[in-house]
């Protein structure tokens, strides 16, 4: 059966929707309230809190900690200080991209890899003849998710830059907090012993009260991380170790991750067809696409209908043409509450995506397939001054 | 003029497959069967009153989707029901249990092993990667590579191109699955005992090799093939048994104009000057047709139907040496109520679930191997190897309600049993079976109301398989491909003009695949 987080007692009692999904074998919140979109306007006005236990999480520890991790993903880890945190993808050996996380230094030996697909394995594979422990503590950590202007006022104040993490408390229970999110926006990412689960949820959401806290689920998370410009595993790309064939699987450049790649570094799993394609030049970019109001307007005009918009967002691929040609495809997409643009994450082959750049989108309009102009836009969308400052 | 164009020897489902092309194809075709009804080793029969078994063989993986599709089989009342899991009951009162839901089956995998729930995708993965580069020889006549004939030739021209298509990373673990022994093979993947054990035994499935004999991986691939084509949903069991199965062919066959006829026995293939001219069965009748086809396995076929004086020395020498040597029996329980698992008790829901799936007594590779041992040295094992089902669990209608039937596939009981097979060796073999079982599930003594023991021999005797081969013929690698049944006689033809054959014995082998009979049947079109 599908198992529950530590924090499924608060959770599912605040469910009044009964709208679950599952992620990674547990089931979580699609949205609580009968509509996300309270939720969404949390995430950019006061602040959501979301139940994130379900990622993957790796205790990586040892004199050889830093190696291993250096030679697994693609970003330096060496450079990394403690309680500093990266962003970062990892490959296969040929480049291509099996998952992407965070990893985080606690102390000179010890790291804290988050991941979304099951990656023990292959950790341990290429910790062959170092001195590392690698351990499995994905359901011995449960994780929240604190976003939002509000969330530093929520937390008291706390001091803690961009992509950097402490060791704390939060009304006496201890947790380990990092600057980071999914929203694109401020906020935090609060990790506790699976045990302590219950009382931090209490403690946030009493603390959060005043500040308009409001759990969120998936779906309002989903609109804001595409705002954000971020991708998602199995949604934007296949991981290369579910791809049956070789054109599902994309490269970090391919991915619009190149800064992630650090090809100085002496030896990385992908390295060398990195460096190959580095000087090839990707074949295909992942960008932000506008789908133009007007275009979009007349459109339904035609059918005799007024505008329609997607009520949440979608995950899908859907045919982008440049003219005659067909330009790439957008894998996920949906309406910015916020900006009051209909935007989306597309694929494009690698002459196409200047920012600036015509396109035509595939919208389905009353049963008939039609398209609507759009242009290529820089990502992210949406990049407030308060996500660093 | 003959009223028929081509006579069948035997109502097996190939037969019928290879009946129901031809007919669509517009020749008048005449099914011969020995029995009282068609189906041959697919077959459904009410055993004891109120409870119908597929008594030999007892689900449905293999069946070519193209067969499916083409003969129109749910039209003619096929309904496969999924098997949705495999439940392996340990030693230790623990089990192993793999799900179809992908989540459920990483979390129970990770219970033994988080190593190898991560391993399992990518296993599957590959698998599938080597059935898709597999499968195309499935529905082709194998090329035969020592003849320099241009169509010969240009069929190896093809075969090569395909394999190099591969790239060499797939290419070299396909020369491992040809190569190593499933046990082997599985061990470069897994450290969980119950899981290797329970993979690797579709690798000896109805095969005188253990788990740790190379090659067997090969024969794991072999049985996966049916998984890829998964959206066909034809892995399961037929509403209604194997029978159901053969009853769908039949009645495709006779929509298309094929003539059935049961208890008509075939004595001998009519030849005249090296022709096959039609048939004369049992009590003298001559049946007469151009063509010719046999559904009966290689040894029937040749030395008994058609005679070694008709045919080349050589030939006849290779088909001696054709390897049958059946390995496995099949226990048939009628039981008053579902067995309950002590591992994963039949009233919690994971226990009910498992009940609709398979249950594998394969708690180790040492346990699979250790069986093998015995049988290598002609005795029964005494702790087999047993791959069950409760089609009463999917299917109702197979028992009066609320009781059960279930299928029990016993390895090793082999055909060449010291002292060969008598009437207290079957039932030894009946409590031996019973007696493993019951240390998993113990009401399962006082659950038994009928049973029913059927030995190699028993087959053989039945059904007509030589030594009681469920392939008709060894699935092993030495006798597959170009080389089944004969080297140079891989495509369904034979020595004889008008002869030809459409049995398991032929390329691509057993399993209820149907596979022999569409490609002898397209092989006679071709040919005319």
């Amino acid at each position: 059966m599908l198992k529950t987080t530590p924090f499924h007692e608060r959770t599912y009692a605040l469910c009044v929707s009964h709208a679950w999904r599952r992620w990674a074998g547990y089931i979580v919140t699609s949205s609580y309230e009968l509509s996300h979109e309270r939720e969404y306007h949390a995430i950019r006005g006061s602040a959501a809190l979301f139940d994130v236990s379900p990622l993957y999480k790796y205790r990586v520890r040892g004199k050889d900690a830093a190696r291993l991790l250096d030679h697994v993903v693609t970003r330096s880890v060496q450079e990394l200080k403690v309680g500093q945190v990266a962003y970062t993808p990892w490959c296969d050996a040929a480049g291509k991209v099996l998952d992407d996380g965070t990893v985080a230094r606690l102390d000179e030996t010890t790291f804290r890899m988050t991941a979304a697909e099951p990656n023990l394995r292959w950790l341990q594979d290429n910790a062959a003849g170092l001195d590392v422990a690698v351990e499995d503590v994905s359901e011995s950590i449960a994780a929240l998710s604190l976003q939002g202007p509000a969330s530093r006022a929520i937390l008291d104040g706390i001091e803690l830059n961009y992509f950097r993490t402490i060791e704390t408390r939060v009304a006496g229970i201890p947790v380990t907090i990092s600057r980071t999110g999914y929203t694109g926006d401020l906020g935090y990412e609060l990790w506790v012993s699976a045990k302590d689960a219950l009382p931090l949820w209490d403690a946030l959401m009493d603390a959060g009260t005043p500040h308009g806290i409001v759990p969120a689920g998936m779906l309002a998370l989903d609109v804001a991380r595409i705002e954000a410009g971020l991708m998602l595993i199995d949604v934007d790309y296949v991981p290369a170790r579910k791809a049956l064939i070789e054109s599902q699987t994309s490269s970090p450049y391919e991915l619009d991750l190149g800064w992630a790649v650090k090809l100085e570094k002496e030896r990385f799993v992908g390295r060398e067809a990195l460096a190959a394609e580095a000087q090839r030049g990707p074949q295909w970019q992942f960008v932000g696409i506008e789908i133009d109001w007007s275009s979009l307007e007349r459109l339904y005009a035609e059918a005799g209908l007024a505008t329609r918009l997607p009520a949440t967002a979608w995950r899908t691929s859907v045919p982008i043409y440049a003219g005659t040609e067909q330009a790439g495809y957008a894998t996920s997409g949906g309406w910015s509450p916020l900006l009051k643009k209909y935007i989306a994450l597309a694929h494009l082959r690698s002459s196409w995506t200047a920012p600036g750049t015509k396109l035509e989108i595939e919208i389905t309009v009353e049963h008939r397939r039609k398209r609507a102009v759009a242009q290529v836009v820089k990502k992210p969308f949406f990049d407030p001054e308060r996500k660093r400052a | 003029m003959p009223k028929h164009d081509v006579i069948i020897i035997g109502g097996g489902h190939n037969g019928l497959v290879c009946a129901a092309y031809l007919g669509r194809a517009g020749r008048k075709v005449l099914v011969l069967e020995r029995r009282e009804r068609v189906g041959g080793a697919a077959m459904t029969e009410e055993v004891f009153p109120g409870f119908r078994f597929s008594v030999f063989s007892y689900v449905v993986s293999l069946l070519r989707p193209e067969i499916i599709r083409d003969l129109e089989l749910p039209r003619h009342g096929l309904h496969i029901l999924p098997l949705e899991s495999t439940l392996t009951p340990l030693e230790n009162n623990d089990y192993l249990a793999q799900w179809n839901d992908h989540d459920q089956n990483r979390r129970e995998l990770a219970r033994h092993s988080l190593r190898d729930a991560e391993a399992y995708d990518e296993f599957g993965l590959m698998l599938h990667q080597m059935a898709r580069a597999v499968k195309p020889l499935l529905a082709m006549a194998p090329p035969d590579p020592t003849s320099l004939s241009l169509g010969e030739l240009f069929g190896m021209k093809r075969l090569a191109e395909h394999f190099q298509g591969l790239g060499a990373k797939r290419f070299n673990t396909l020369t491992k699955l040809l190569t190593m022994s499933s046990a082997d093979f599985l061990d470069e993947w897994f450290e969980t005992e119950a899981l290797k054990a329970t993979k690797s035994a579709s690798g000896i499935i109805g095969t005188m090799l253990g788990p740790r004999s190379p090659g067997t991986a090969y024969v794991l691939l072999h049985h996966y093939m049916g998984e890829l084509d998964g959206v066909f949903r034809a892995w399961g069991f037929a509403k209604g048994g194997n029978g159901a199965v053969s009853a769908a062919i039949a009645a495709a066959a006779q929509a298309a104009g094929t003539e059935i006829r049961c208890n008509a026995t075939v004595e001998s293939v009519l030849i005249s000057h090296g022709q096959a001219k039609g048939v004369v069965l049992e009590g003298g009748e001559e049946i007469k047709a151009k063509t010719v086809v046999s559904g009966a396995d290689p040894r029937r076929t040749f030395l008994q139907l058609v005679g070694e004086k008709h045919l080349p020395e050589a030939f006849v020498e290779s088909i001696r040496r054709f390897r049958f040597r059946g390995a496995s029996a099949k226990v048939n329980l009628a039981l008053g109520e579902l067995p309950d698992f002590t591992c994963l008790p039949a009233d919690g829901i994971n226990g009910r679930r498992a009940l609709r799936g398979a249950i594998s007594i394969s708690p180790s590779v040492a346990y699979l191997e250790r069986a093998y041992d015995e049988a290598k040295y002609g005795e029964v094992s005494r702790r087999p190897y047993m791959d069950i089902v409760i089609p009463s669990m999917l299917d109702p209608s197979m028992a009066p309600p609320g009781q059960h039937v279930m299928s029990i596939f016993v390895q090793y009981a082999p055909y060449h049993v010291n002292g060969g097979w008598t009437d207290e060796r079957r039932e030894a073999l009946g409590n031996s079976v019973v007696e493993t079982l019951a240390q998993y599930a113990p009401n399962l003594k006082s659950a038994i109301l009928h049973r029913q023991v059927i030995t190699p021999a028993d087959i053989e005797r039945i059904v007509g398989l030589a030594e009681g081969n469920i392939f008709q013929g060894e699935l092993s690698l030495q006798q597959m491909f170009f080389l089944r049944p004969v080297p140079a006689w891989a495509k369904y033809r034979t020595p004889l003009a008008g002869l030809y054959q459409c049995g398991a014995g032929t390329h691509p082998g057993g399993g209820v695949m149907g596979a022999s009979g569409r490609n002898a049947a397209l092989q006679i079109l071709g040919a005319a």
